[in-house]
């Protein structure tokens, strides 16, 4: 790790001002920005921890809305997000109790892992992630691997999640990192169900039109038996092929629907 | 009823009380006043020519103290290997040499060409990374695919090694037309091309050396994380730095496992003594575990053919294998061992089989040093016979529990000689196999296969029926066969003036429980309590020469020799008694911690005779010497043979191609048990690294050589999560003939025996479902199974 300075301020206001410096790195909870440091493959010159910030963190129901501050931990989302239990399933299962109890939402959906769950669930749930700034809609705000709609400097405030009727995430687990090989959410809301799929894309997070339109008529397993995903342009790697991946992303989808509650 | 205390007795483990409690005490917790930090500047490429190193780019940097580059240590020994073997036309192997850092070429990614001693470990790696951009290394094209490295003389890991073989074995070479001819005869001939996958080691505390020197007395120590420390000083002191050992203290204090991979001698150790000695100040490094990842010696990466004839009722007839196995940059200690005598002279397994033949070629390759990992060598034999048998059993149609009950050998049958040239000297693989079925509930498996069905998954049983050699001797053979070393054990037992023992051991614990073992055993002859013992290990100024823990020899030979330096006592005892109880020597029996004068009820304690030897006011002073102190050095006249036989059930989610292990039964015959609780951990242990082996560790190399599973990203290790309850018995005992206390050894068994039961009980699974897969090679990921199912 190289020296950096550290700094934790308290006010949305103190954080963008600390990050308007060229070498400041926003920091949520580091569960991947800390282990890149030590390795020596990020050299931030200042730390803007946001985990300070008051109004960035909790979870409240806003109408048929969960707002979720983006400095909130997935241990304080697995166990206050109830009025979205498919949420709340699905951060209980990230990581591990010390990733957990640190990492939070807005570290998860600025860093955009290819493989995390968040970015799933935002996607499936037609988010909107509130910035310093501005609002973006989920489907504006994932732009491939690592990439988002962030602006240098933005802060995630909070992410907003219309909560479904049903919901399910489904994640097949790489065995090492025990990060989505395949992830699924399926989320039903009034006007349509919304299918996201991680961990299997070379491009990042994406929606499966043809599912999300076969579940939109009929919410069951049986209308997507005969949907399946092109293996073009998914991940291949030591874990899995990329037809296996495709394969799986069926698999998960059908079990996310049956699971749905 | 279990006994309370002694040999065969469940006793806790005594040192867990210091490891739970954080007050273990590894050679990182050692803090040395005035120390410097060394750390190593590795290669990112797997081949290529140093060009230069500029160390005036960094001598200047803040804290660096020195820089050494291989330049330094030309004039040194190189760091040997442990065992002669000779190819099949006569020709020794090739032996090249393994220097301290790197020079001229670096022939893996993580070779060290470098290392910075500096006055902080992050003023060390801030000048390492300096030092990496200051120097110029000319790529060259990466040797990785053992197959190519063969076929390709133009592309050489060593310059003066054209084809990268380090040597061509045949074991044993007069079978060869034999084997041959009984392929040709046989009826049916099962076929099975193999890869027997690279692990990495991943000891839970990575390796770590801390050097110092003595300009008082011009003498070195060296604490270490080794699980040999004496083998260690004779490498470092006698063939690499030519220190005279009377110069040389090695400790290895706590070391937190090894697997094999900390047996052996590692350049950062002499590179941390010269360091010391330079600078007149002690020295450490600990590797990260990434460096762990690159440098540790890695375990198996064999490629194998393996053919069986047989009978169309399943009786073996031959058996003959055809092996690539990889060595890596460079020979690492036992890396020329553990594919050959530890391997081929295996591979007539548990079965009578009238001939077998074994070729191994072993291959230089641009990857870390492969040398011996838990079970090293064993588990690849075991692996390639009992996947292969269940083949033949499933091509002929015939249960593979029958087709090894008609090629088991039968009890009556040992001593018996295996046409690789070992001596089995007893078992019963008859039982074990008939206890792992019961234990199992076999009968009841169509059942569990029809309910698995019911919620539509594939059940499948798996069978591995196992035999290893154990406590590698005799010495004057192993001599014979090439061996560089001695494979004796030693064990001095130090009766103190009060009756306390201080037992000091050859064997090293790292983590086996030798501590609490051996106590057990000197307090069961010697009929005191085992509090009243401690024994010692790790430390070469105070044990006498042993050679350490692998291979499951610790109470096999060095438990042997603490049995022989105890009768030593014994004898001693019985003259002193003699002489305090006016009787005559032949009249001393020794039995409950008394010496007794039979058929009297005159006596006397142990203690009180411990006692007379340091007090000596009434002794035969002209017939013994004072004090009561045994040195017994153990050679065993052969192995030992554990074997067993392990049951495997597996669930399959044809869905996703997901392996649920969902039973695991092991019936051992390990011989005379010392503590069962410790011998069902070991097994425990050891099969929760063959699940890892048989279904999730990948270790993959890309073809430009680099290190793909690097990390716990991509480097899966086996969790709770992933394993059974697994069921162990170890009733079936046939002590060992030939060692005092009939062990066998018990470390290993469980990594040897489990790949092949979990292999062979997914292709069951599959074939009963209708999959008609002959073969998956490990790790049997999801991605391959369903790949395998969708053909």
């Amino acid at each position: 790790m190289y020296n950096f300075e550290f700094t934790k301020p308290t006010s949305i206001a103190d954080a963008v001002a600390a990050l308007a410096d060229e070498d400041a790195q926003a920091l949520g909870g580091g569960q991947t920005l800390i282990p890149t440091m030590k390795q020596r493959l990020a050299m931030p010159g200042t730390l803007v921890s946001l985990t300070g910030i008051a109004e960035m963190k909790g979870v409240c129901r806003d109408g048929d809305s969960l707002a979720i501050g983006g400095a909130t931990t997935h241990a304080t989302v697995a166990a206050e997000a109830g009025d979205y239990p498919g949420l709340a399933a699905m951060a209980a299962h990230i990581g591990d109790p010390a990733v957990r109890n640190r990492g939070t939402i807005g570290g998860s959906l600025a860093n955009n892992d290819p493989s995390a769950c968040y970015p799933c669930a935002a996607l499936a749930s037609g988010a909107t992630i509130v910035t310093n700034t501005r609002e973006i809609a989920a489907d504006d705000y994932f732009q491939g691997l690592f990439t988002t709609a962030l602006e240098e400097g933005e802060i995630i405030i909070n992410v907003k999640f219309p909560i479904p009727e049903k919901s399910n995430y489904q994640k097949f687990v790489q065995p090492a990192s025990r990060f989505a090989l395949v992830g699924v959410m399926v989320a039903k809301y009034a006007d349509g169900v919304r299918v996201a799929v991680t961990g299997a894309s070379e491009e990042g997070v994406f929606r499966w039109t043809a599912a999300e339109e076969a579940l939109s008529a009929n919410f069951s397993a049986d209308a997507i038996a005969g949907l399946s995903v092109d293996a073009d342009g998914m991940i291949g790697d030591l874990h899995g092929t990329p037809e296996y991946r495709a394969h799986l992303i069926g698999v998960m989808t059908k079990r996310a629907v049956a699971a749905a509650a | 009823m279990p006994k309370d205390s002694g040999i065969g007795a469940s006793s806790k483990r005594r040192e867990d009380v210091r490891f739970l409690t954080g007050n273990g005490n590894y050679t990182d917790d050692h803090s040395m006043q005035g120390e410097a930090h060394a750390v190593m500047v590795r290669s990112n490429v797997a081949h290529g020519k140093i060009l230069s190193i500029d160390t005036s780019a960094v001598e200047n940097m803040p804290g660096v103290l020195a820089v050494f580059t291989g330049e330094d240590f030309v004039e040194v020994g190189g760091n040997p290997a442990g065992w002669l073997i000779h190819s099949r036309d006569g020709e020794p192997m090739r032996e090249p040499k393994r220097p301290v850092l790197a020079h001229g070429k670096v022939r893996h990614v993580g070779d060290a060409y470098a290392a910075i001693i500096a006055e902080t470990v992050q003023q060390g790696r801030d000048a390492a990374e300096a030092l990496a951009a200051a120097t110029e290394i000319e790529e060259l094209p990466a040797v990785v695919n053992m197959a190519a490295a063969v076929a390709n003389a133009d592309n050489r890991v060593h310059d003066e090694i054209p084809d990268n073989l380090c040597f061509d074995w045949g074991w044993i070479e007069d079978n060869r037309d034999a084997v041959d001819q009984a392929l040709k005869d046989a009826p049916h001939v099962t076929t099975l091309e193999l890869v027997n996958n690279r692990l990495v080691p991943n000891a839970m505390e990575p390796r770590s050396s801390i050097g110092e020197y003595y300009s008082s007395d011009d003498s070195y120590k060296l604490t270490t994380t080794s699980q040999n420390p004496h083998l260690t000083k004779l490498l470092v002191c006698a063939f690499v730095l030519g220190i005279p050992e009377h110069k040389m203290t090695v400790v290895a204090p706590d070391v937190g496992g090894g697997f094999g991979s900390k047996i052996y001698h590692y350049g950062e150790e002499a590179l941390v003594l010269v360091a010391a000695k330079k600078l007149r100040r002690p020295v450490r490094w600990t590797a990260e575990r990434s460096e762990s990842f690159l440098s540790d010696a890695h375990g198996r990466d064999h490629v194998t053919t393996i053919e069986v004839g047989a009978t169309l009722d399943g009786e073996i007839l031959a058996i003959r294998t055809n092996t690539l196995a990889n060595v890596g940059a460079y020979l690492s200690n036992f890396s020329t061992a553990t594919p050959t005598f530890l391997h081929g002279t295996l591979m007539a397994g548990p079965y009578k089989v009238p001939h077998v033949y074994v070729n191994l070629k072993a291959v230089f390759t641009n990857t870390a040093p492969v040398d011996a990992y838990r079970g090293a060598g064993r588990p690849e034999a075991t692996y390639s016979i009992e996947r292969a048998v269940d083949k033949m059993a499933r091509e002929l149609k015939l249960d593979p529990v029958e087709v090894r009950r008609k090629n088991l050998l039968t009890p009556d049958q040992f001593p018996y000689t295996t046409p690789v040239a070992l001596v089995y000297d007893t078992g019963n693989y008859q039982a074990t196999l008939d206890k792992a079925l019961e234990l199992a509930d076999y009968a009841g498996f169509e059942a569990r296969a029809a309910e698995s069905k019911s919620r539509g998954k594939l059940r499948g049983m798996g069978l591995s029926t196992w035999i290893e050699a154990c406590g590698i001797a005799p010495s004057h053979l192993v001599g014979q066969l090439g061996s560089r070393v001695g494979l004796y054990d030693a064990a001095t037992v130090r009766v103190n003036a009060t009756g306390s023992i201080s037992v000091m051991v050859g064997a090293h614990s790292h983590g086996q429980g030798h501590e609490t073992v051996f106590a057990q055993i000197v307090a069961d002859k010697l009929g005191i309590d085992e509090g009243a013992v401690d024994i010692v290990h790790g430390d070469t100024s105070k044990i006498p020469f042993g050679m350490g823990s692998y291979g499951s020899r610790s109470l096999a030979v060095c438990g042997s020799a603490m049995d022989r330096a105890m009768d030593k006592i014994i004898a001693k005892g019985k003259k002193i008694a003699a002489h305090m109880l006016e009787a005559s020597e032949g009249d001393i029996v020794f039995e409950d911690g008394s010496f007794k004068v039979e058929g009297t009820d005159k006596a006397k304690a142990f203690g009180e005779i411990a006692f007379a030897a340091y007090v000596p006011h009434n002794y035969p002073l002209e017939e013994v010497e004072p004090g009561l102190e045994e040195t017994a050095f153990y050679d065993p006249n052969n192995f030992t043979y554990p074997a067993g036989a392990y049951l495997c059930e597996v669930e399959v989610d044809p869905d996703t191609g997901v392996v649920e292990v969902v039973a695991f039964t092991c019936a051992d015959d390990f011989g005379n048990v010392m503590n069962p609780m410790i011998v069902e951990g070991q097994v425990h242990g050891g099969v929760v690294q063959g699940i890892g082996q048989a279904m999730i560790e990948n270790t993959t190399y890309d073809e430009n050589g680099q290190l793909m599973s690097g990390s716990y990203m991509d480097y899966a290790m086996p969790r709770a999560d992933d394993v059974p309850m697994i069921t162990v018995d170890h009733s079936c005992a046939t002590p060992c003939t030939h060692n005092p206390l009939g062990v066998k050894g018990c470390g290993e068994a469980g990594a040897i025996g489990s790949p092949p039961a979990l292999v062979n009980a997914v292709i069951d699974a599959l074939n009963r479902g209708g999959h008609d897969v002959a073969h998956i090679d490990m790790p049997v990921t999801p991605s391959r199974v369903w790949s395998a199912m969708n053909g």
